[in-house]
């Protein structure tokens, strides 16, 4: 599918988007700004934290508050009304799971099929503990008692002959 | 034995390597796989394209097997699917029920006097509300139902003479529509 599929501006209105985006580096880096009214500071707030979880459907490694998509345009609509409607977050969460699925969440839920997700770099760090254990156990002591003994005596004669001489 | 642990961390390689080579090539990640699958179609109630005054609801869709196409006339793909939408008509008697997606019902009305009528109707979603029920986040996208109105299979992006051939038609056949076409 060609990404640019849904767009039907013309590519010269986008370059003076974007020329304008980098005038104003602040909006740019804010992403999109949709003019939603709200009843309180705190629902603007949940709002606000509500479209920093999900991931845009359309784009690979954008939230919908960074995607100017017309999904996550629409998507942002939907979880406004859901916001307003004073709708649960397990609600909110609900909607968009069982209309997209589990791509548009960042924290995917622990089930049979992921474990291996959650479980994998656990498994790894076992196996790698185990791996570093076998190792270094295997390795010879520096030197045996003996040796020891040995190297003590060539010590102190060594300390000892400068002045013996 | 000691010589062939020399080979652990080759074969350690291999093992990353067939991983990452299925994890990237295989997965195509722009297809979601469909939330919706062995799901009922959603519910709504729209107006249909063709009659102003009518509204079409899930119910309409009952009663026997459908593909339902979501499309626009802003979606170029949409514009190259078309004609094989109009061979699933017009050689195999393919049931297709369009949903115009986020567009201007007359901008569609236009597209179907000039290009040809492939829907038995279409259902307006203007703002897109079912194409969001429906998990949509692109066009064309379609959805195969039975006749309970159930979600057999969902195809996002075109339907062409592969998919057809691949994915929609052997369906059918298992769900034996050829041989019900053939009594009728």
């Amino acid at each position: 599918m060609n990404f640019f599929q849904n767009n039907y501006l013309p590519v010269r209105y986008i370059t003076v988007l974007l020329l304008l985006a980098l005038l104003s580096p602040g909006m740019a880096a804010q992403g999109v700004i949709d003019a939603f009214e709200f009843e309180s500071v705190e629902q603007e707030a949940r709002y606000q934290s509500l479209v920093a979880i999900f991931r845009c459907p359309k784009c690979l490694n954008t939230n919908l508050a960074g995607s100017d998509g017309p999904i996550a345009s629409d998507l942002r609509r939907e979880i406004h009304r859901m916001v307003k409607e004073e709708q649960s977050d397990a609600y909110i969460s609900g909607f968009m799971q069982s209309r997209y699925g589990d791509f548009v969440l960042y924290d995917p839920p622990f089930r049979v099929d992921t474990w291996i997700l959650w479980l994998g770099p656990l498994v790894f760090l076992i196996l790698g503990l185990a791996f570093l254990r076998r190792f270094l156990g295997q390795r010879e002591p520096a030197m045996t008692d003996e040796e020891r003994n040995e190297l003590d005596q060539l010590l102190a004669r060594g300390e000892r002959s400068p002045s013996g001489e | 034995m000691g010589r062939l642990r020399l080979f652990l961390p080759l074969c350690g390689f291999l093992l990353l390597v067939v991983m990452l080579w299925l994890g990237f090539s295989l997965n195509d990640p722009h297809i979601l796989p469909s939330a919706l699958l062995q799901k009922p179609f959603p519910g709504f109630e729209l107006p249909s394209l063709q009659d102003a005054e009518k509204t079409l609801t899930q119910e309409d869709l009952k009663g026997k097997i459908l593909l339902v196409n979501v499309w626009a006339t802003w979606c170029p793909t949409c514009k190259a699917e078309h004609a094989e939408l109009m061979r699933l008509k017009e050689q195999f008697g393919l049931e297709i029920a369009g949903v115009v997606y986020k567009d201007e019902p007359d901008n569609a009305r236009r597209w179907l006097a000039a290009y040809g009528d492939p829907y038995i109707y279409n259902i307006i979603d203007r703002d897109g509300r079912l194409g969001i029920d429906l998990g949509v986040y692109g066009a064309p996208e379609s959805f195969l139902l039975n006749a309970e109105g159930k979600i057999l299979y969902k195809r996002v992006g075109e339907v062409n003479a592969r998919i057809w051939r691949d994915e929609i038609r052997p369906r059918l056949e298992q769900l034996e529509y050829f041989d019900l076409d053939q009594q009728r």
